[in-house]
């Protein structure tokens, strides 16, 4: 039991999936030119004014039901005034203390055990801009295409008691927040972000410490790693016996540490005050309904069927559900091939296997949920073996063509014809007289080098079970 | 005296104004003899008075969720005081 | 004299082809350049767009095309509104070199109804004035005493109109920045309700108060322009979907039942007695021709500056915080950010608009918004409510526009008693109604304004009474005499 407890609470920041921008009607596409998304209002021209994309509103909404918020009848926009060349009218359209969804909750499993944590508020408002700094340049430059891009902020009670937990927690709020459709959330690529409030106390004390707030963790990874320096940090600060202080650090991937950001002007004063141009939103009854019956099922709910209704254990479930991506992919399957454990294998193994290796999600691939039963179905009925089954996707995650294809093309056919494989059998018996001799004297493995032999001649393509039973038989 | 001249300092350092001594003592004069102005305001109870930050009655005014092309960047950078690659031009940041 | 024309009169001339709109744009620039050196009302004056745009319009008549309601009338536009590559500088340093590459909503319609731009007016910086002495450029001079300023913030327009250089101007109102003007220069202005005139494009001094509105030589000119320049933007969240009407239709309709509240705190000790007289005689000539006055109180009249002054300032700060040297105006040399940032807006501010946003930015404060911000917005509802429960009674309030007539130039040196000056017309803003103003009389041969207040959009009401008025009073043909004075002594 280690003498302090840990106390983490995290400010996500999530890219809303919107065609245009949150206030005008530049889109909010990636990766442009530099200032070629931009319109008076985005760039916070004179007299320039913002009018609300009604979209942002139901997404927001979305990703608070998703989170079990409750949607507050009136919610209003505020501005959150400081200065910085990323932020055209030196202010920000924020919500400060009426936000669209409050007091929610979320779930995660972690070593076996469900951990539930608070969401204290999901909040809309715009993105800053791009500045990129030469590295030795004594400039910035500053590209406003994302300025006005729609963000979420959804903020956690401090509940979270680990860095674990708070990568666990991070995960499966990107998995419920994919389901709901509402954004790409790719850490990656800045459409999820992740600021952390960071502080310890003594074990068994009720009353928390003084906190750090962390920012630029940009990944699933750095989160825990920044996390895990930061509470060691503050341990020895402790331990030396100084006191924590309450400032903002930033996250070095490279060194591996947090720093301190001094600012050499006073602490921060928002001066936050309702927005005189825009207007309130009420949001009624009838409104949340109606977007709550556009929720898919999420995530929990299709783990928990998967269990009862395809007899799937809670591991595969866990793992199959944590993607959208790949549980839409798996009952597809499903709906062509009725084997739920033998689709979830499938996908588990190979399909993951080659998803990780290339970093990207299912529904990138050309691999179709037709051609994954298909492939099933040649398995099941001996056309061809698990082996070959593995040749065959690489194939199809290539060229997309259809398994059977394949397998003709390719001439991947399994033999199951007896005497073809007794003849492949004795030769190898014949080339192989010391693994013979080895087998016959007990030792078992042997077996395994002349079946793979077996194997190797007929290119993976003699049923495995007929090699196996033909060579006892012939050295019995 | 509501406010003293360091503070008026502050908010001349919020709002990102230089001020030299003579301007910061002149605003503080100024400013306190508008804020002892506005203590009438606490004559008034309103406690129990509902804020008015809008005059009008609207609500939900919302836009669809459109594209509509916006600038040139050549129109986007006119009044630039400093470009370069297509991009605004600022002193380094220092923090 | 052609430059005299109305609205109206000059429109007439056109219809009837006895004169072309470039012979009326011609006539007004010459105005211009005989007059402005001493009224000193445009910051720029557009005259190759101008003769241009007046050629088109004349084309387009000779083959006979269906022409736009104000098709080649002569216009200015105070200069906080935005034109697409034409100066906006807001009277500022900050923004003197600053051409929009876009068009104000009010911009956009008003070349639709066929008009001319002649060119941009002067303002006290950002609208934050009464006087024009606070414009980074010039002040204004008041044509019927090029010694004394014609009021603000809108001057430029009020005095550019008064002094025939155009047929008719737009202003801007946050707190009486056109009835203001509009009282010391002797011509008519009128704010419309909040929400009426969409203020894209409008450079934002206070967002909540701030709407756009025409200054005319009449009330009939005044509905015209109305008519070009009100109704529903989508681009204006705070614009209201509803459909404007004929604001000329109702003209005719007299004052006959008309029931006038005249609230007495507008008549108290602060107000000139010559200004009390004549506004008290335009109220007898309105109660002649068949209305009905009664006394009222409007209680919290007196905590109108106080909000005001919290209120806007707060805006106002948030505001002008782009003005910041990074994207467009006025850029100081610094070898890093934050010198950028102080140096540029310390040299590019006056003091006046320093001055608010320093009051702003502390209202807003950490610790201070609820004694500040937060009690001038509660205060707000309860002028709100004086007027809300008038009008179950009253389809008017009459009250002076302005507590004197103009004062003379450099006389006005205390912030707080220059603020005083608005103390009849800021209440209308707060609660975000309409509200004209028309002259009713001189004292010193300087006009003395008369303030029509409505209900929210009963604009064509204050308009059918105020035509009532006019007709009977005759001021609207009274002119200022631009000979005899010489220009104004150098500031």
């Amino acid at each position: 039991m280690s003498k302090y407890a840990t106390v983490i609470g995290l400010e996500v920041h999530i890219e809303l999936a919107t065609a245009s921008k949150i206030f005008c009607s530049c889109p909010t596409e990636f990766g442009k030119e530099p200032n070629t998304h931009v319109c008076p209002v985005c760039l916070g021209l004179p007299g320039s004014l913002p009018v609300l994309n009604r979209r942002v509103v139901e997404f927001a909404i979305k990703a608070g039901l998703a989170l079990n918020c409750e949607i507050p009848r009136f919610a209003k926009f505020d501005r959150k005034n400081y200065f910085y060349p990323d932020l055209p009218k030196a202010y920000q359209i924020s919500q400060y203390d009426l936000p669209l969804a409050v007091s929610g909750y979320l779930e995660f499993a972690l070593n076996g055990e469900t951990k539930r944590v608070g969401i204290t508020r999901v909040h809309i408002e715009e993105d800053a801009g791009k500045l990129v700094h030469g590295d030795f340049a004594d400039y910035s430059l500053a590209d406003y295409n994302r300025t006005g891009v729609p963000l979420i902020e959804i903020v956690s009670e401090p509940d979270l008691r680990s860095p674990e937990e708070a990568k666990a927690y991070l995960e499966k709020l990107k998995s419920v927040i994919q389901y709901t459709g509402i954004s790409d959330v790719k850490m990656e690529e800045g459409s999820l972000r992740c600021d952390a409030n960071v502080s310890i106390m003594p074990a068994g004390s009720k009353e928390f410490g003084t906190r750090s707030e962390i920012k630029n963790m940009n990944s699933f990874k750095a989160v825990q790693r920044g996390l895990v320096y930061e509470v060691d940090r503050q341990k020895e600060v402790l331990e030396a016996g100084g006191k924590v202080v309450q400032e903002t650090r930033r996250w070095d991937e490279h060194k591996g540490i947090t720093f301190s950001m001094r600012s050499k002007e006073e602490a921060h004063d928002y001066r936050y005050f309702p927005d005189p141009d825009l207007v309130p939103i009420i949001v009624e009854h009838d409104w949340v309904e109606e977007i709550r019956q556009s929720l898919p099922e999420m995530p929990d709910a299709r783990r928990t069927r998967y269990v009862s209704e395809w007899g799937l254990p809670e591991y595969d479930a866990a793992v199959i559900t944590a993607s959208k991506a790949m549980s839409d992919f798996f009952e597809a399957t499903l709906a062509e091939y009725h084997d739920a454990k033998a689709v979830a294998n499938s996908l588990m193994g190979e399909i993951l296997k080659y998803l990780n290796a290339h970093g990207i999600e299912i529904h990138q691939t050309r691999l179709t949920p037709s051609h994954l039963a298909e492939l099933l179905k040649l398995q099941t009925d001996g056309t061809i073996s698990g082996k070959i089954a593995k040749t065959v996707f690489e194939e199809m995650f290539s060229s997309g063509k259809k398994p059977a294809e394949i397998v003709k093309e390719q001439g991947l056919v399994q033999i199951s014809d007896k005497d073809a494989i007794a003849a492949i059998v004795e030769q190898v018996i014949t080339d192989n007289p010391k693994s013979v001799e080895d087998f016959k004297a007990g030792t078992e493995k042997a077996i395994g080098f002349l079946v793979g032999q077996v194997m190797k001649i007929s290119k993976g393509r003699a049923n495995p079970e007929m090699v196996n039973q033909l060579l006892r038989e012939k050295l019995r | 005296m509501k406010l003293t001249g360091k503070e008026v300092a502050h908010v001349a350092s919020l709002a990102r104004l230089a001020m030299s001594e003579d301007e910061t003592e002149k605003f503080t004069s100024q400013l306190n003899a508008i804020l002892e102005f506005a203590d009438k305001l606490n004559l008034l109870e309103t406690k129990d008075i509902l804020p008015t930050a809008h005059v009008l009655p609207l609500k939900n005014v919302f836009r669809e969720d459109r594209i509509c092309p916006g600038l040139e960047r050549k129109e986007a950078l006119l009044n630039a005081p400093e470009e370069e690659e297509g991009m605004f031009r600022v002193p380094r940041v220092i923090e | 004299m052609l430059e005299e024309c109305t609205v109206a009169e000059a429109l007439k001339l056109l219809g009837k082809k006895e004169i072309s709109a470039l012979e009326l744009t011609e006539a007004a620039l010459h105005r211009v350049e005989a007059v402005d050196e001493r009224i000193k009302a445009f910051v720029t004056v557009t005259r190759n767009e101008a003769l241009a745009t007046a050629a088109l319009v004349d084309a387009k008549r000779l083959s006979g095309e269906e022409m736009p309601p104000l098709a080649g009338i002569p216009m200015a536009l105070k200069d906080n509104m935005c034109t697409k590559g034409v100066l906006t500088t807001c009277s500022s340093k900050i923004l003197d070199n600053f051409k929009p590459p876009y068009d104000a909503t009010v911009v956009e319609l008003l070349r639709d109804a066929g008009t001319v731009l002649l060119g941009k007016t002067n303002l006290d910086e950002f609208a934050m004035g009464s006087s024009t002495e606070n414009s980074a450029l010039f002040t204004t001079r008041n044509p019927w005493d090029v010694e004394r300023v014609p009021g603000g913030s809108s001057g430029g327009s009020a005095a550019a109109v008064a002094a025939d250089e155009v047929c008719f101007a737009l202003g801007s109102d946050t707190g009486g920045s056109i009835r203001q003007p509009a009282a010391f220069c002797g011509v008519v202005g009128l704010k419309p309700t909040y929400g009426r005139v969409s203020r894209y494009g409008l450079i934002a001094f206070a967002s909540s108060l701030d709407q756009i509105g025409p200054f005319t030589k009449d009330i009939w000119d005044c509905a015209l322009v109305m008519n070009a320049i009100a109704g529903y933007d989508s681009r204006d969240t705070t614009s209201v979907p509803l459909a404007s009407p004929d604001y000329t239709a109702q003209l005719l309709g007299g004052v006959k039942g008309l029931r006038i509240g005249v609230p007495k705190e507008y008549f108290a000790a602060g107000i000139d007695r010559d200004v009390r007289n004549a506004v008290q005689k335009a109220l007898n000539v309105l109660v002649a021709l068949g209305a009905e006055a009664e006394e009222i109180s409007l209680p919290h009249t007196d905590y109108g500056i106080p909000v005001y002054y919290l209120i806007a300032p707060a805006e106002a700060s948030s505001n002008l915080a782009r003005y910041d040297g990074v994207q467009y105006g006025y850029r100081a040399e610094a070898d890093n950010l934050l010198e950028m940032y102080k140096k540029t807006r310390s040299q590019g501010f006056g003091s006046e608009v320093k001055r608010r946003i320093m009051l702003g930015t502390y209202a807003l404060s950490s610790g201070y918004y609820d004694a500040y911000y937060l009690k001038a917005l509660k205060v707000r509802t309860l002028i709100k409510q004086d007027f809300d429960e008038a009008f179950k009674k009253f389809d008017l309030i009459l009250t002076p526009t302005a507590p004197s007539t103009a004062f003379p130039v450099g006389t006005v040196e205390d912030p707080l008693t220059m603020y005083l000056n608005d103390i009849c017309t800021i209440p209308v803003n707060l609660a975000g109604l309409p509200a004209l103003s028309m002259p009713c009389g001189f004292v010193n041969n300087l006009p003395v304004g008369l303030q029509l207040i409505g209900k929210p959009f009963a604009e064509a009401t204050i308009l059918q009474a105020a035509y009532a008025y006019e007709q009977h009073s005759g001021l609207a043909k009274k002119k200022p005499v631009l000979s005899g004075k010489g220009v104004p002594k150098d500031e």
